[in-house]
């Protein structure tokens, strides 16, 4: 037999001036169950809370109504009193009869009779609650860090540095990412390599870390502290450990040809390389795309000279099986490069280039040195024009976002021109300038008074060759729509920032939700914006938008808190509030049927197949199982559930009926 | 009709719309005493079955309501309770509840005066209808 204890608050005269708390206490005295009915002025003072734990033990209590605030507000505290008392705490329930009834209503008899009801509606509830424990879920202190940018980098060392284990995977085969292929980085214009390659290094050397370059994630398992995670170690050719990075394979090998992933096929590679000479690991990679051995089955050059016997042309891919308690997915952006701008001549013209490609032109490490000259003819060009908004910020062309970078890298581009080519003449054709940041727009308009450079407001509606020369055609908005002809040596788009080709299918592996243009979903854009909506996965840079380097890092760091946080405690607490399915004695083991309706509603992945075997070992029922570590309560399962086999704790069918029955008065009558 | 004392449920998610009841309470906004809430934690744990569970206990109406479209706490939970809302307005055709009863809407946490207007909308469109006295009608359908 239900002893329910209900405590009746005044609140001051916040709820005592419009309610008649003492008719309350009386009535509620008479509902069935209800072996205790007090009221005090502040129930959640001490004296209060010390009411309530009192008559716990002396009534033997065997649920507590509270009947004051709303549960948003003081459910924690006197839950806690209940616990404190011996009580379980969710056996406590709240009814709000201040926010949802004293302050909304006039005082009188509806106000008085609307408080009962809530009351009595919660003297139901709490009589069909049971007593939870909290689910507890061990975490494996070891993070997974997909991508090895600036954004995996910083990731992966924050989170080493306090004290984890870290497993950093990167698809190519050194970490840096796109920023090791910057020339000088906005505002301050130093030198990308100079301030990343030393983190790379950092990297390479940390006790914490398990480096993984030239791998991809395979497939992801388990939960939130509980992943498993298989990583395919793509076949380098050649033996990691014997490999010292001499470099000698790299210059005997005959195949020399192949346009330079790493200089955006400004520059030229060999078959057997590495990306760039600071790369990390400092080992090369066989191309076997290319190499003359892989192709005809003669040559092995690099097997011949190489001092340490490291060249394996038979190695295969390896998988290699992590455990791991969080994700942090850094996997970064791509540009937009091909025919996607035919209007531009981009891909049609060798003098056309995009963004990293000038990157690579103005990078001392790169193939010209440094030196700004076109892929043509190797001149110096006399005139330079950038287009701005190359793609991004045009829904005919299916990309309605700002792609966040181009302003600034266009404005640091002319600048650097100028900064090389001293007599050189730098047009920027522009929408808008957006500038938002620290010292950005004082940059921009240095590029403009200091630089000189020439700021055009409009659209380059074509780009096209005449005798010789690009001639941009375009329109100064500022000057009345004036149309307007540059002849130009070079041209530059700033293309739009898109997720990368394989955005999707990494997504899929990861169950993380994306966005219409495959960047990865923040679980809420303002308040959650490093986890994703599936537990234990973090986001950190571009592969969530565009962005720049100092919020990629600084997302980065985030991400790595979350991590930190998370790895704090050896268990996860959670609260039990989570779906639960039926199950019962052989025979029939679950009133569940199997039909699975639950599992394709389950935003979070949490519903697992069961199967039950007989004596024989034959599988004799397929039921559904909730991953308590997965499940965050939502009950959208529950109310999908042909056969009511799933239930959610807390709000469980029994108890939202009761609920309901009660607020009609008629629900004692009915049962 | 007009001293007709409704009585109206509200289905509301734990995330918004009851956090934005609270507010029309912080914020001392006066509305009809007549709703009363039961709390969920997610319009997508709604069976709709409770609703009619409702109509045959003797509600005169019901209001549904939680996250705004793309707002949900658990990111498609809303989107769930709308097919169901379209769904079962056929069945409340099927067995001749006038649709008016039931109200669904969305309200946010920071909401609180369209609560406020929420409540007093539907208890005064509840009250022109009148009392649903189809109740036991419904029960003897094996509903309640």
């Amino acid at each position: 037999m239900a002893r329910i204890g209900v405590f009746i608050c005044h609140c001051g005269e916040n709820i005592s001036a419009t309610v008649d708390v003492v008719k309350v206490v009386a009535e509620a005295a008479r509902i069935p169950g209800v072996a205790h009915s007090v009221e005090y002025k502040y129930m959640c003072s001490d004296p209060g809370q010390q009411l309530v734990k009192n008559a716990i033990k002396e009534k033997n209590l065997t649920g507590v109504v509270v009947a004051a605030c709303s549960p948003r507000m003081h459910e924690p505290t006197f839950r806690r009193a209940c616990a404190e008392a011996g009580l379980n705490p969710f056996l406590c329930e709240m009814a709000n009869i201040r926010e949802h009834c004293s302050w909304v209503h006039e005082k009188g008899e509806a106000t008085t009779q609307k408080a009962l009801d809530i009351v009595r509606t919660l003297v139901a509830k709490v009589k069909k609650n049971k007593a939870l424990e909290p689910i507890k879920v061990p975490v494996t202190k070891t993070a997974l860090v997909l991508g090895g940018g600036i954004a995996g980098i910083q990731a992966a060392l924050d989170i080493a540095n306090s004290g984890h284990k870290v497993i950093l995977v990167e698809k190519a085969p050194s970490i840096g990412g796109h920023m090791s292929q910057l020339s000088e980085t906005f505002p301050t214009l130093d030198c990308s390599q100079c301030i990343l390659t030393p983190r790379m290094v950092e990297v390479a050397q940390h006790a914490n870390i398990t480096l993984y370059s030239y791998s991809e994630l395979e497939s992801l398992d388990g939960f939130i502290g509980n992943f498993k995670a298989r990583i395919r170690r793509k076949a380098r050719g050649l033996d990691e450990k014997l490999c010292t990075g001499c470099g000698l394979c790299m210059q005997k090998c005959p195949t020399r040809k192949i346009p330079s992933e790493f200089d955006a096929g400004l520059g030229l590679r060999p078959a057997i390389y590495v990306p760039f000479p600071q790369a990390v690991p400092n080992k090369p990679v066989i191309d076997r795309e290319h190499c003359t051995y892989y192709r005809t089955g003669k040559c092995r050059l690099c097997e011949k000279v190489c001092p340490t016997q490291a060249i394996r042309f038979g190695q295969e891919d390896e998988i290699v099986e992590a455990e791991v308690g969080a994700v942090v997915v850094a996997t970064g952006f791509d540009i937009k490069h091909g025919d996607f701008f035919p209007e531009y001549g981009y891909g049609k013209h060798q003098d056309v280039i995009d963004g990293l490609q000038f990157e690579r032109l103005a990078s001392a490490s790169g193939p010209t040195l440094g030196e700004i000259r076109r892929p043509s003819d190797g001149k110096v060009p006399e005139t330079v024009v950038f287009i701005a908004c190359a793609g991004s910020r045009d829904p005919a062309k299916g990309i309605e976002y700002c792609s966040k970078i181009c302003c600034m890298y266009t404005a640091k581009h002319a600048m650097l021109y100028r900064h090389k080519v001293h007599h050189g003449k730098p047009y920027v054709f522009y929408m808008d300038i957006r500038a938002g940041g620290k010292m950005y727009e004082e940059f921009v308009r240095r590029a403009m008074e200091e630089d000189g450079v020439q700021y055009v407001r409009g659209r380059v509606s074509r780009v096209y060759e005449r005798n010789g020369r690009l001639v941009v055609k375009g329109v100064d908005t500022l000057l009345g729509a004036r149309p307007l002809e540059i002849e130009a040596d070079l041209v530059v788009l700033a293309t739009a920032g898109v997720a990368n080709a394989g955005a999707e299918e990494l997504a899929q592996k990861l169950h993380v939700s994306y966005d219409a243009h495959k960047f990865y979903a923040e679980a809420h854009p303002k308040l959650r914006p490093v986890e994703t909506n599936t537990a234990g996965i973090f986001l950190a840079g571009a592969c969530q938008a565009p962005k720049d380097i100092p919020e990629s890092v600084a997302q980065a760091s985030g991400a790595a808190a979350k991590v930190g946080a998370l790895f704090s405690q050896s268990e996860l607490v959670r609260e039990p509030l989570i779906a639960v399915v039926d199950r019962q004695a052989p025979p029939v083991y679950s009133s569940c049927v199997g039909c699975f309706l639950c599992q394709s509603a389950c935003p979070y992945q949490a519903i697992e197949k069961e199967e039950f075997r007989g004596r024989d070992g034959q599988v004799v029922k397929t039921v559904a199982k909730v991953n308590p570590g997965l499940c965050q309560g939502c009950g959208t399962c529950v109310a999908f559930c042909r056969t009511k086999s799933i239930d959610i704790q807390g709000f469980s069918h029994a108890q939202v009926h009761a609920e309901v029955l009660a607020l009609l008065e008629r629900g004692e009558r009915d049962g | 009709m007009a001293d007709f004392n409704p009585k109206i449920v509200a289905f509301v998610c734990n995330w918004c719309t009851y956090a934005g009841a609270d507010l029309t309470g912080t914020s001392r906004m006066k509305y009809a005493p007549q709703v009363s809430i039961v709390r969920f934690p997610c319009t997508g744990r709604i069976d709709f079955m409770l609703l009619l569970k409702a109509f045959a206990g003797g509600a005169d109406g019901i209001i549904v309501s939680g996250c705004h479209p793309n707002d949900c706490h658990y990111s498609s939970g809303n989107f769930h309770a709308r097919r169901r809302w379209v769904v079962f307005r056929g069945l409340m055709d099927f067995l001749g509840i006038d649709v008016r009863r039931v109200q669904f809407s969305w309200v946010s946490a920071a909401e609180g005066a369209k609560w406020a207007q929420l409540v007093n909308e539907t208890t005064d469109r509840i009250r022109r209808l009148g009392p649903f006295a189809d109740y036991q009608r419904l029960r003897g359908l094996g509903v309640g």
